[in-house]
């Protein structure tokens, strides 16, 4: 039998229905192939093995029943350990939630499970998803499949590592900055980031809620449209969920790949290139483009100004959700409790001695920072100011989007670079990087990224944002971009990684 | 914009009881470097945020959610305190929270 953990999930889908092999096979070999690489990779937190097989045997035992099962059946998938799992270990890559088990799931979470997709387990990530690295997670740093030596990105770092090393097929994820977006260009797999409130958040540990979403990541562009529609639609329990009917995504996918990219204006974004940028990023970003015009495409210039202002209007409105969202950790109903190592224990002190043990330093660092912007005296400076620069991103897209179908850029400026490069003695570097992906989050777009070409070896992801509620955009014209990219020679990347 | 004065490490040292993490002198000094360098770099915000812009706090903004006020799924005392450090009776167990008796 071919190797199962090479297949992408619809081939595995369709190779299930058709009786080619079951889902128990399927999910064993994945788990064999964690099992295999995992010690090293570490993009789990925790395996679900017995979780997983009993799925996959109770998805086996329907299918010979002849019960119709939804398309996803039988596929197994991660969850970032991020996203509430009852019953299941939900560390949020932190001390604070080290021995933390729900007592409920997190939507998302149930909707998989209702699609009949056994549980792999719960993938890596940065310390309640602040970072971009994964190497601020309490439970060891995840190390990217290209490249031992450099970071898989973050904070889905697991979440994409699972997936570009064949250990699993899908992966959720979640964005807030680019959480989603970024590891899978360090990583050559498909990432997606909905449009703010499309997919449910009831049961993801909160981080900035203004900007937080679910996504998909995948090995195929069919694939992510594949569990986005899984993921997508309205939810009671989550009041930022928007009330439209989910579109098919799948069919955006399938009509975009048939249709190519004829007739479609790229908008390349005049403020995501040029000077800190890569020119190894630059110049696959450039062929990228090269593949779609020779498929039809238009190439036009669009001219974002507010842009200059994005990276610091989320670095003043992330940190300050943060500081409100994370009081909750407090030592009193669920997490750590630590008690003073002198002094008197009231719960004032209890609650300083557990924060004080149970967060890393970059997440001390936010709330501290959020504390302080939401202060009195500096509140409309910072934290109203930013929500300001917000409107004028918001105009600037809408602008833009007159021009063009989808707005793209490279990803991020550069390819995965090495543990210890981007030193903790300078966050501003490390939160440069973020500057491609973070304007969507400000301004609640839609936005996928994909593998376009190599680096010095490593693969480049290509950024397409598309208007809000136009998530089945990213699927079309990204389907029609990466079989441009096939055609060109440039894809598929993940068959230019490494073994590990 | 406020005043540019750097954040000392006693501003910290307020900062970190209001946020309620206990950190040594150190932890203070290297966050007053890390503080000051930030907001001198994010500060620039106050550039372009006029009065005539109006601000955005949900990128999608919905108006009045409501839900039909019906009887739904709670979790159960005994889950809710299934993580708890200390229960007792049913109730969540704190240290104490006012002074001494």
């Amino acid at each position: 039998m071919a190797d199962l953990t090479r297949l992408s999930a619809l081939d595995l889908a369709q190779g299930m229905a058709a009786g080619d092999y079951s889902s128990t096979e399927v999910t064993r070999a994945h788990l064999d192939r964690i099992a295999a690489v995992d010690e090293r990779l570490n993009a789990f937190i925790t395996v679900t093995a017995d979780t997983a097989l009993a799925t996959a045997a109770d998805v086996d035992r329907r299918r010979a029943a002849g019960e119709e099962l939804p398309p996803l059946a039988g596929v197994p998938v991660t969850h970032k350990d991020l996203i509430s799992t009852s019953g299941i270990p939900t560390t949020a890559g932190s001390r604070m939630l080290a021995d933390f088990v729900p007592p409920y799931d997190a939507t998302v979470y149930r909707k998989t499970q209702a699609a009949h997709m056994p549980l792999l387990g719960k993938t890596n990530l940065d310390e309640f998803a602040m970072g971009s690295t994964t190497e601020h997670s309490a439970f060891g740093r995840t190390l990217n499949p290209w490249d031992p030596a450099r970071v898989p990105g973050g904070s889905s770092g697991g979440a994409a590592a699972s997936v570009a090393a064949y250990e699993a097929p899908l992966s959720v994820g979640t964005d807030t900055g680019g959480s989603v977006r970024q590891p899978a260009a360090f990583t050559g797999t498909v990432g997606v980031k909905p449009t703010y409130g499309s997919v449910s958040r009831y049961g993801v540990i909160a981080m900035t809620s203004s900007m937080d979403q679910v996504g998909p990541v995948a090995r195929t562009v069919a694939d992510a449209a594949a569990l986005h529609g899984v993921l997508a639609g309205h939810d009671r329990f989550d009041s930022t969920s928007l009330p439209e009917a989910v579109p098919d995504f799948t069919a955006a996918a399938r009509a975009g790949a048939a249709a190519g990219l004829a007739g479609k204006r790229l908008g390349v974004i005049k403020q995501l290139q040029g000077e800190g940028w890569e020119p190894g990023v630059l110049a696959a970003f450039r062929a990228a483009l090269d593949a779609a015009e020779a498929q039809g495409a238009e190439i036009v210039e669009v001219d974002l100004p507010a842009l200059s202002y994005a990276l610091d209007a989320y670095y003043l409105i992330m940190p300050s959700e943060v500081s409100s969202n994370l009081a909750r950790y407090d030592g009193m109903r669920y997490g750590l409790r630590a008690e003073p190592e002198s002094g008197t224990v009231t719960a004032e002190t209890v609650m300083a001695a557990t924060r004080a043990a149970g967060f890393g330093a970059e997440v001390k660092r936010r709330i501290i920072l959020g504390t302080y912007a939401l202060s009195a005296g500096y509140y409309d400076a910072y934290y109203g100011s930013a929500q300001k620069v917000r409107t004028l991103v918001q105009r600037d897209f809408a602008r833009a989007f007159e021009a063009a179908d989808a707005l793209v850029s490279p990803t991020a400026p550069t390819t995965a670079y090495e543990f210890g490069a981007e030193s903790a003695d300078d966050p501003m570097a490390l939160y440069l990087g973020d500057i491609a992906t973070i304007p969507a989050n400000l301004a609640g777009i839609p936005g996928m990224s994909l593998p376009a070409g190599l680096a010095d070896g490593l693969p480049v992801g290509f950024q397409l944002l598309a208007p809000a509620r136009e998530d089945a955009r990213l699927y079309e014209v990204g389907a029609g971009l990466e079989t441009a990219l096939a055609s060109a020679g440039a894809g598929p990347v993940l068959a230019s990684a490494p073994e590990l | 914009m406020p005043e540019q004065s750097a954040i000392t490490s006693e501003e910290v040292a307020h900062l970190a009881q209001l946020a309620r993490i206990a950190m040594d002198d150190e932890e203070l000094a290297a966050l007053a470097g890390d503080l000051n360098h930030i907001l001198g770099n994010v500060a620039r915000v106050a550039e372009v945020a006029t009065d005539d812009v109006p601000a955005t706090s949900h990128p999608i903004a919905l108006r009045n959610v409501m839900r039909p006020d019906t009887v739904g799924e709670t979790l159960t005392a005994e889950q809710a305190l299934s993580n708890a450090p200390a229960d007792d009776e049913g109730k969540f167990l704190v240290p104490q929270i006012l002074g001494e008796e």
